[in-house]
């Protein structure tokens, strides 16, 4: 679904008209997410006081973002005072090109990668492939989603979309391996490639769920144990990381990382939480002898421009609001056609990548609130859509909805014609037999899956009138 | 050569400019005891451990249960070795890799004869380690708030032994047990105040996934299993 | 108490019934039901498709009507956070701000204010049948209003009342949203209304009518069965 011509909201129709109509995908991907509720509730409820560790979370978070410049740099001295280089990227571009350069000069020939959604903005792996670098991704999911050729489908469950049987035919197809219908086994296909990828990498790729600035190290989060291969075995160790992903303390960690865990997949702690802060150090066995951190801006500091939506940045990639989301429960992660799917991916794609292409998003989507109400760092997702409408059509307003909100207005300033309006709902009713027939009937996109409901001959104000003036001369009879 | 740091100054200036206007806090955090909300707070809303050490040993085992590691509390050394020496049979063991450390060096004195050890330098053959049954290290703390073990380069013979062989076995004692992961910071920060090891990881419970459909498999990448002896 | 009505622009055209239930209620606890004539629509359809300007203009028109108003009720949980929740927003830095923090103040969503204002949780209401209650996501999320609806069915006499799995998801109407994307709010409405018939259910009743349009929409066009229903239309009834 990668391949659309024309433009991003017209794949996005499109595709969603594709993926609604998808029943038994979306009953699989509902099922699954069900599942993942149930966990979340139930791993929620543990806690003494989830919505204050949720306002403490948005506080430090609010904190990082806030002085941003300032902790980046604190992070910057203490890392590379143990070792660790820290190159600074403007954008995609630029971060590629230093990590093909770094590539080539320490004559790397294969390179392994632990999940990084950075990676995937970039188009990290296009890049590497095309200059002839072996590159292997070490997440079972994204491993899957690369044999595939297609990306992730959900930026924490990448593959949640394919059923156990799908997947063991593209094993069989890329791999010769057997079929086999057992999540296991197919587990353990992977297991044995990936064992090979990591003794054999050179450079290691990850990105970082945090930035610690107070002791320069970077945190990552993972239930497989990839991720600490990819970054313990091979002599080069790269991350590429956001900005924004910073937090003040270590310390902070204690919270981040259950809360983390629990809105992201419903556990009480992820497998593996790892703090990475340098290259190895004298007296240690093993780990890179170079270990090079690439801050990315890409249209960061855009959105960091923006007080009212800054907030979106607080974002520590849970996924649980794509997880609640009544419309990527529908239409599925690929629809949306953007490396960050779902509420906050329809938040923040038209600061990153332009708002006139990328507002169908926020429009799409019914306000219902669900993703705000999940968000562990308290972001106010759905408003975010609201603004994102604002600002979009404050911009450049739409041809044809500039002027009917106008004629809106027009009507509803004027209590008399609006009366005069009501008394007419019902000749639209009667109309509407007839209209089913035109061919631009404009409640046809409701008509065609819903009924209408019938207007009553009476309105509220003309049956409220009546009673008002029953009950008067009620008063007068009762009086007489 | 030096690739240089890249537009430093430029973003750097970028953020600056962005943040002349703070952004409103739209969920002012709860200050118990006024101030910002600091790490020692955050136990007041994390899940709760338990105010005795046995409640909090009770709770590790029963998180344990529940991650799928296996605990066991061990009298002495000789027990561990009998409890080890189980593992290697039913495992079919060949080969296990140590690192040094006291507790290490006192369990490599019992191990099966039988057992050939690799024990891990500077330099060390990847694909020797790829190739071992299990690896045994010892660990910084065990957490019993989230059922974790913490290891880092310097405790653990480095980054990958608690990651590569396909059984990790934990040998640690009861005093390792903090309250929380806010304890277990504060531990590491003493612990280290000379210089913290280039990798902290915790550990809580064996490699696992749910890719495909949801469904748990355990040993992903690494350990499909995590034994944690405990002696007192 | 004097009361006043708020009742949105399509209620008023198209479930007036809903109107005259809250009326028969209201009046039934001895309340005075006010209804300002000049009123018309909230704002939100041009305040949600990102025409502010245009809402405010609205918005301002609401903020006369209903400036002297001591307590204002709404039927809609939607239309009753556009006042309660959005009126500060859309006016924050305006002229007319404190007006609408003042208006803010004084709205209540109808089950809220029986319950919470009023602290009554019985009306003396009658209705027979099997019915599950759909969360309006503007009350629910917007309002926090998710017990007040259930206290007052919980306490219709006949009524059974059994909650539904998906009773907090979204039905899809959104406003523009549900012809700017039909087939996304389609779907949702199955979603939803599967939910409810997997509950044997005769009635869905929601505190909200734009929600009951949409999923009474897709109801009769692929069951049949159901039937929706206003809380106001339940507690009115004896």
């Amino acid at each position: 679904m990668t391949t659309h011509a024309g433009l991003p909201r017209h794949q996005f129709q499109q595709d969603a008209n594709l993926t609604a109509n998808d029943g038994p995908r979306r009953e699989a991907v509902r099922k699954a997410l069900g599942n993942y509720q149930t966990a979340r509730n139930r791993t929620g409820a543990t806690f003494t006081d989830w919505k204050s560790a949720r306002n403490a979370a948005a506080t430090i978070k609010h904190e990082a973002l806030n002085h941003l410049d300032r902790y980046l740099e604190e992070f910057e001295q203490k890392f590379t005072a143990r070792g660790g280089k820290v190159f600074w990227a403007s954008d995609s571009k630029q971060a590629r090109d230093y990590i093909l350069k770094l590539a080539k000069e320490k004559g790397v020939r294969s390179i392994v990668k632990s999940k990084a959604m950075t990676g995937e903005e970039i188009h990290l792996n296009e890049a590497l492939l095309e200059e002839g670098y072996g590159v292997v991704e070490s997440d079972l999911g994204e491993y899957i989603q690369q044999l595939k050729g297609e990306p992730p489908y959900h930026f924490v469950f990448p593959c949640m979309h394919l059923r156990r049987d799908e997947i063991s035919d593209l094993f069989h197809r890329e791999l010769g391996t057997a079929q086999t219908n057992s999540p296991e086994e197919l587990t353990m296909i992977a297991r044995r490639v990936l064992r090979r990828a990591y003794v054999e990498a050179d450079m290691g790729i990850s990105g970082a769920n945090f930035i610690v600035a107070d002791t320069g190290m970077i945190s990552i989060t993972e239930n497989e144990g990839n991720a600490r291969l990819t970054v313990g075995l091979p002599k080069i160790h790269v991350a590429l990381i956001g900005i924004e992903k910073m937090v003040p303390r270590l310390g902070d960690l204690a919270l981040f990382l259950p809360m983390l865990a629990t809105a992201g997949t419903g556990q009480h702690l992820t497998g593996y939480n790892s703090m990475y802060g340098g290259p190895r150090q004298p007296g240690e066995t093993d780990g890179p002898e170079e270990f090079h951190v690439v801050f990315l801006d890409n249209h960061r500091t855009r959105l960091l421009a923006d007080p009212e939506q800054r907030d979106a940045l607080h974002c520590i990639r849970c996924g649980a609001c794509l997880n609640v989301c009544p419309i990527f429960k529908n239409i599925g992660g690929h629809t949306y056609g953007t490396t960050y799917q779902g509420p906050i991916g329809s938040v923040i794609t038209p600061h990153f990548r332009g708002l006139q292409d990328w507002k169908h998003l926020s429009g799409a989507s019914s306000l219902c609130g669900a993703c705000t109400e999940t968000c562990p760092v308290g972001i106010d997702i759905h408003h975010h859509l609201l603004h994102n409408r604002r600002n979009a059509a404050a911009q450049k307003p739409a041809s044809g909805e500039g002027l009917l909100w106008k004629a809106f207005v027009f009507l509803m300033k004027r209590p008399a014609l609006y009366r005069l309006a009501t008394k007419f709902a019902p000749l639209g009713g009667l109309l509407q037999p007839l209209l089913e027939h035109v061919p631009f009937n404009p409640l046809h996109n409701w008509t065609e899956t819903r009924e209408f409901p019938q207007a009553p001959l009476r309105s509220f104000r003309d049956q409220f009138r009546a009673h008002q003036a029953a009950k008067t001369s009620q008063a007068k009879g009762g009086a007489r | 050569m030096s690739l240089g740091t890249g537009d430093r100054t430029a973003i750097l200036g970028r953020v600056k400019e962005a943040l002349r206007i703070e952004a409103p806090l739209k969920h002012p955090a709860e200050r118990s005891a006024g101030g910002e909300p600091t790490t020692a707070h955050f136990r007041e809303w994390l899940p709760p451990v338990g105010g005795s050490l046995d409640e909090r040993f009770e709770l590790f085992a029963r998180l344990s249960e529940t991650l799928k590691s296996e605990l066991h509390p061990c009298a002495d050394m000789a027990e561990a070795a009998v409890i080890l020496a189980g593992l290697a049979k039913e495992g079919n063991w060949k080969t296990v890799a140590l690192h040094r450390g006291d507790l290490i060096d006192a369990l490599a004195e019992v191990l099966p004869p039988e057992l050939e050890t690799m024990r891990l330098k500077p330099g060390y053959d990847k694909d020797q380690l790829e190739a071992c049954d299990a690896g045994i290290t010892e660990c910084d703390l065990l957490v019993a708030q989230t059922g974790s073990v913490c290891v880092t380069s310097k405790s653990a013979g480095g980054r990958v032994l608690s990651v590569l062989p396909p059984h990790h076995i934990v040998i640690a004692r009861r005093s390792q047990l903090v309250t929380d992961l806010t304890e277990a910071y504060a531990s590491l920060a003493a612990k280290y105040r000379d210089g913290y090891p280039s990798m902290i990881s915790f550990i809580t419970g064996p490699s696992r996934t749910g890719d495909i459909e949801r469904i748990l498999v355990l040993g992903a990448h690494g350990p499909k299993r995590l034994t944690i002896l405990l002696l007192p | 108490m004097r009361v006043t009505l708020f009742v949105p622009c399509f209620i008023d055209s198209l479930y007036p019934n809903v109107g005259m239930s809250m009326v028969h209620v209201l009046e039934r606890l001895g309340h005075t039901v006010e209804f300002p004539e000049e009123q018309t629509c909230c704002g939100q359809p041009p305040f949600n498709s990102g025409y502010w300007e245009e809402a405010r203009t609205v918005a301002s028109k609401q903020l006369d009507v209903f400036h002297k108003a001591e307590v204002i009720i709404s039927g809609s949980g939607s239309c009753g956070a556009m006042f309660k929740v959005f009126y500060p927003e859309l006016f924050h830095g305006h002229a007319r701000e404190a007006e609408a923090k003042a208006l803010s103040a004084k709205t209540w969503e109808f089950s809220e204010f029986l319950v919470t204002k009023l602290g009554i949780t019985d009306v003396g209401a009658r209705f027979e049948g099997r019915a599950t209650f759909h969360d309006g996501c503007h009350g629910l999320r917007e309002l926090g209003t998710k017990l007040a609806p259930r206290e007052l069915l919980r306490h219709v006499q006949g009524l059974e009342l059994v909650e539904m799995t998906e009773a907090e998801t979204c039905c899809g109407f959104g406003g523009t949203f549900a012809v700017k994307y039909p087939q996304i709010s389609t779907a949702m409405a199955e979603v939803k209304c599967n939910s409810i018939c997997e509950t044997k259910a005769d009635y869905v009743i929601s505190n909200d009518s734009s929600c009951l349009m949409q999923i009474g929409g897709w109801l009769d066009r692929n069951v049949g069965s159901v039937k929706c229903l206003h809380l106001a239309e339940v507690l009115a009834s004896r």
